[in-house]
């Protein structure tokens, strides 16, 4: 009978716990720039402030899905092995351009506004960057894939309505396009920025 | 009557223009449907880029230095330059908001205008915000055409004036053909008041103003950018489709299908 209850006991604190994991987009917004914000305006060195700005967008991005989804049309037609090299040079690549277009902040202040739920899989979440320094308000919305609401992840920014997923695969396909199709060229160009 | 010949003889001469550079595009570029937005139609991508490149010159020795010190202006005079800039503006989105048949803010923005440009002294002041009339985007005849649904055409970068699509190019020469009430008086009339270097120097301003809001972003993109021209290509065509659809809502924005196909969880 003990083991009954112990089970039972197991059971119910899994569920429980699986819930308390459940998050809703607009707290993993919150709880991102929170932390963020708190990274920025400390006192860290700047290498350690990128160490931990890149840990919050390992958790809470989905640099997989961005990756996959800026190679646009190529995305079909790449072999396994370019893929897997493809996603770990665009990692490499991703946490580095997001840890330096971030660090030149010191507190940024963003607060979310609302959030809108556009499809089974994705969330809108809309949020504003407050004015700074001569910097006018920015409006940011964040798009997250909610497919396991245990785990949402941060697939697109769009600054005032400009996405930049969709910047950066035409930025991507414009390459590869300029270069006869030759995916080798985009990850020349990765390893280069990475490198530099 | 004179300028509606004007007008004729450009849109047509475009649409030439146009077709040239389809048939000359070098069959690496995909053209892209009106409906499908997801494809860049970069006629002259490599003259494109050279252009791109001399203007990026022009900015690093003129715009970005101007902007710095314009950025190192008190707030209040920033707010001002700005607003009164703004204010201008109006005249040129006001028919633009009749075109579109958004008689609202047309009746918006003519009270905003009048308000400000009087009790606001030449624009300097929002005055009009704080009788409630808010401050509505902007418009221009680049827009209206997208509105009615003529598709942007080639997209090409203009020197010193920057990027631009034969849709909105049209759109700017119906500013000079009489469509632009400030132009009209300073530049196309001879009238006691203005004269041509007023009407240049509001759009230099203007040009100084917007690169000062966006230093940062400049130069963030500039840092991380693998391919600054296609980045910049696929911002002003974002942004245009953006204010063609007026849309605030930027859960609306951009239909991207393609997010659907890739599944990672």
């Amino acid at each position: 009978m003990n083991y009954i209850k112990i089970i039972f006991i197991i059971l119910v604190s899994l569920a429980v716990s699986q819930f308390s994991y459940a998050k809703n987009p607009s707290d993993l917004i919150n709880e991102i720039v929170d932390q963020a914000s708190n990274i920025l305006s400390g006192d860290d060195p700047v290498e350690s402030k990128i160490i931990k700005l890149n840990d919050i967008a390992e958790r809470s991005v989905d640099i997989d899905g961005i990756g996959m989804y800026t190679l646009g049309k190529y995305r079909k037609s790449i072999s396994e092995e370019d893929k897997s090299k493809y996603q770990k040079l665009f990692k490499s690549y991703f946490l580095k351009s997001f840890s330096s277009r971030l660090i030149d902040y010191t507190d940024p202040k963003i607060n979310v506004i609302s959030e809108k739920k556009v499809s089974d899989n994705y969330t809108i979440v809309n949020s504003l960057l407050e004015a700074s320094k001569g910097r006018p308000e920015v409006k940011i919305d964040w798009r997250i894939y909610t497919k396991n609401p245990d785990k949402p992840l941060i697939r697109d920014l769009m600054v005032e309505g400009l996405s930049l997923a969709r910047t950066q695969k035409e930025e991507f396909n414009s390459i590869i396009q300029n270069n006869n199709g030759d995916i080798n060229s985009l990850f020349k160009v990765l390893e280069e920025f990475i490198i530099k | 009557m004179k300028n509606y010949f004007k007008i004729l003889i450009i849109i047509v001469f475009s649409n030439i223009l146009f077709s040239v550079a389809n048939a000359g595009s070098d069959g690496n570029i995909e053209l892209k449907s009106n409906s499908d937005t997801s494809e860049v139609s970069d006629c002259f991508e490599k003259v494109n880029r050279g252009i791109f490149a001399f203007n990026q010159g022009l900015d690093k020795v003129i715009f970005k230095p101007l902007a710095t010190g314009y950025r190192k202006l008190p707030q209040p005079v920033r707010s001002g330059a700005s607003n009164a800039l703004g204010n201008l503006g109006n005249v040129v989105t006001i028919p633009n908001n009749v075109l579109q048949g958004d008689l609202k803010s047309a009746g918006v923005n003519t009270m905003r205008f009048l308000i400000n440009s009087t009790l606001g002294i030449g624009g300097l002041f929002d005055v009009a915000s704080y009788y409630g009339l808010e401050k509505r985007e902007k418009e221009d005849y680049g827009q209206t055409l997208g509105a009615w649904g003529v598709g942007e055409g080639c997209y090409f970068v203009l020197p010193v004036l920057g990027p631009t699509t034969v849709r909105d190019s049209i759109g700017s020469v119906v500013n000079v053909v009489g469509g632009d009430a400030w132009y009209n008086v300073t530049v196309a009339n001879d009238t006691q008041y203005f004269n041509e270097a007023d009407y240049y120097f509001s759009k230099i301003m203007s040009g100084v103003d917007f690169r000062a809001k966006n230093l940062e972003s400049f130069d963030s993109l500039e840092k991380t950018s693998l391919d600054l021209y296609s980045s910049v290509r696929s911002l002003y065509l974002q942004d245009r489709r953006k204010k063609i659809q007026n849309l605030d809502e930027v859960t609306e924005t951009l239909s991207d299908d393609d997010w659907e196909e890739v599944d990672t969880q």
